[in-house]
């Protein structure tokens, strides 16, 4: 049903993800798909590296990890983007098109009073991606 | 904060030259929320910098004598000494007696620019060997225009050439010579004199040496971010003088003092600024000049502005300068042409001719007798100067990715100082030759020579050519959009610094500080004390000018080591 699944992921909040990279690796197992996990990084520095490349190699050394830990098949996409803050989700949806990917399984928060003013990146996400969206929460 | 920060950070491949500190970007940082809202802020510097903000506010509100006293020396019991620190105020004292060191300050950043050009330094690029640049020409330098400079040139294009003219007040640069007798006849042959060196006097405030301070700030931050992997803050250009002491109070310091030097000079800018906007709205639609129009300007200034900063770096501010920038192009045209373009382009190469032969003698402190000029003006500007680098400095710096130093200092000092001496040649030209052609009835003459009215002489100048309504109405909108480029790369510079550095903080983080600069404005405005704070402001130039030496000898020793 799915043969190429991105898990778009925030290296600095790991243990928020939990639940989202298991779903992920079930669903992965199952359809026997592989998974590209993808980082959005800022051209400065930031705890996560001191510049794009740096953060790449964090970013390769998590997919290899998870490959070896769930049994899966990864690789990693990093996708820069100059104000983090606010165009996270373009450059999102960017990458579902670069990667090709046919399902995208990502963490959301619980819902509150700021998505009225402030939309959720899953909730945008999975109103304008072309594929498949599951939003899992934490 | 994730137990994969200490892992896996790989040795850098040659390109550049990493400092390599045990400090991590955010470490200091508190992750919290209230109410809905995530914040990711600074301890201490978000805190201290929003309590610091507050605690003058308060002061310039509730103790205006006092603050007018101390920052701008007005003089209260009439006992002071003439030229003592109580009667000229903290800023006027600062201009008038450390005139020398602003000025050779000054000199010292431009010189130091234009060797990068030359030295093999200036192959540098900024972001590492094989950085690209973020962004391409247009909209870089559509950015750094915006943020820095043009709301001046709006203010200061037709009211400094003009003044420099004809002033009666003394402060005719160099001691030039006047064109009009005491009754304002016109004086045939000092007319040719007085306006080359007026022309030369304004670029002068406008072109190498402001470009400069900017350049060196934007080039520290640049360089010891992109190129040594420090966090994007104030601090981190001092990590070759302080050390890792940088990290602590030291640099807690240096970025709450940035903070603060940005958010009064943006709150005080945009509160005068709505001041300029509403004179014109009554100048051309006699609208009433009150506080309660002014603040439904800064409203309105700030509401767009937070547009712009929810839209981001590349949605929000780098468009809205775009379009900003082709506007002022557009009226920048439509003067040079309504005023006649042969006569105008000969004032731009007469202009920068007389730069070139006045730049020296302008810049030298030493034995002037035109201290009217010198201090009231010259170093006025360097202290105004210096106290807005950190705010646009460090805008400049975000944007400047993968330039190399040489392309950098080109692009930021060279090009910037024609365009602002084009641009006053222009305004400037158009306006002096309506003062000379009707010298009784000049629009311009009457807001700058006869009654000193700064804020309508653009529109003035724009009178004496055809289709006034229109052109005034865009120089209007000009003026405010200029504030929202300004108030929207502040607020995302504040934004960052109070974040440790952080440049995806979260949206509400720059909201907050968006907001807070228009409250703070509008405070002001309505309880009095924009005045004594702007010069308190200002006097902030000094220790930053300082700081700004030892930043050239941080950014040498940076680049040095990036060369081996």
């Amino acid at each position: 049903m799915f043969s190429k699944i991105m898990v778009p992921v925030d290296l600095a909040h790991l243990a928020d993800l939990e639940r989202a990279l298991t779903c992920a690796a079930d669903l992965a197992n199952h359809y026997g798909a592989e998974i590209t996990y993808v980082g959005v990084t800022a051209p400065a520095p930031s705890a996560l590296g001191h510049n794009p490349k740096e953060y790449e190699a964090r970013l390769t050394a998590f997919a290899e990890e998870q490959a070896r830990s769930r049994g899966i098949k990864a690789h990693e996409f990093t996708a820069i983007a100059h104000d983090p803050t606010t165009d996270l989700d373009d450059t999102l949806l960017k990458a579902v098109k670069q990667t090709g990917a046919d399902l995208v399984v990502m963490a959301s928060h619980l819902p509150n009073l700021t998505d009225y003013v402030w939309p959720s990146n899953g909730g945008k996400i999975a109103a304008h991606a072309a594929c498949s969206v599951l939003v899992v929460r934490g | 904060m994730s137990d994969t920060t200490n892992q896996g950070i790989p040795e850098p491949e040659g390109a550049s030259d990493i400092i390599e500190t045990d400090y991590v970007i955010g470490q200091d940082n508190i992750e919290t929320k209230i109410g809905p809202f995530g914040l990711d802020i600074h301890n201490p510097v978000f805190v201290i910098s929003g309590l610091a903000i507050v605690l003058f506010v308060v002061f310039a509100l509730f103790a205006q004598d006092t603050a007018n006293a101390i920052f701008n020396g007005s003089d209260v019991s009439e006992t002071c000494l003439a030229g003592s620190f109580c009667d000229l105020g903290m800023r006027a004292w600062l201009t008038s007696k450390l005139d020398w060191f602003f000025l050779w300050s000054a000199n010292i950043f431009v010189i130091f620019c234009l060797l990068l050009i030359v030295t093999p330094y200036g192959s540098v690029r900024l972001g590492g060997a094989d950085a690209t640049p973020d962004y391409g020409y247009a909209g870089w330098f559509a950015m750094l225009f915006a943020a820095g400079m043009g709301i001046g040139l709006m203010f200061f294009g037709v009211l400094e050439p003009v003044y420099y003219f004809g002033t009666p007040w003394g402060d005719e640069p160099l001691g030039v010579v006047r064109p009009f007798t005491e009754d304002g006849v016109l004086i045939e042959e000092n007319i040719a004199e007085a306006r080359r060196m007026a022309l030369a006097a304004t670029s002068y405030h406008w072109a190498l040496h402001p470009w400069a301070i900017y350049a060196v700030v934007a080039l520290a931050l640049a360089l010891f971010t992109y190129n040594k992997g420090l966090p994007l803050t104030i601090r981190s250009a001092f990590y070759p003088i302080f050390g890792e002491r940088v990290w602590g109070w030291t640099g807690h310091i240096i970025d709450t003092l940035a903070v603060f030097a940005t958010l009064f000079g943006l709150a005080t800018s945009l509160g005068f600024g709505a001041q300029q906007a509403n004179a014109g709205l009554e100048h051309v639609y006699g609208l009433p000049n009150n506080v309660t129009v002014q603040v439904i300007l800064i409203i309105a200034i700030t509401a767009v502005a937070l547009i712009s900063v929810l839209r981001g770096l590349d949605g929000g501010v780098k468009v809205l300068s775009e379009i900003n920038m082709v506007i002022a192009l557009l009226l920048l045209l439509f003067v040079l042409f309504a005023a006649g373009a042969g006569g105008i382009l000969a004032e731009f190469f007469a202009g920068l001719v007389a730069y070139a032969q006045e730049v020296i003698p302008l810049s030298n402190p030493h034995g002037r007798e035109d201290t009217g000029y010198m201090q009231g003006w010259t170093a006025f500007y360097w202290a105004w100067w210096i106290s807005w680098s950190p705010f646009v400095g460090m805008f400049i710096a975000r944007v400047s990715r993968g330039r190399t130093v040489r392309e950098f200092v080109i692009c930021v000092l060279l090009i910037p100082s024609l365009v602002c001496v084009l641009w006053m040649a222009v305004f400037g030209g158009a306006a002096i030759n309506d003062v000379i052609a009707n010298p009784e009835t000049s629009a311009v003459k009457a807001q700058v020579i006869d009654s000193y009215n700064p804020p309508l002489s653009l529109f003035a100048m724009l009178e004496s050519l055809p289709l006034a309504a229109i052109t005034s109405t865009i120089g209007i909108i000009l003026v405010i959009v200029f504030f929202v480029t300004s108030s929207d790369s502040g607020s995302l510079v504040i934004d960052t610094i109070t974040a440790g550095g952080k440049i995806d903080a979260p949206v509400p983080q720059r909201v907050f500080w968006c907001t807070f600069e228009g409250l703070v404005a509008i405070a002001l405005l309505i309880g009095g004390g924009l005045g004594a704070l702007q010069a308190m402001v200002i006097s902030t130039g000094l220790p930053f000018t300082a700081i700004l030496l030892l930043i050239c000898v941080a950014i040498f020793k940076g680049l040095r080591a990036e060369r081996r």
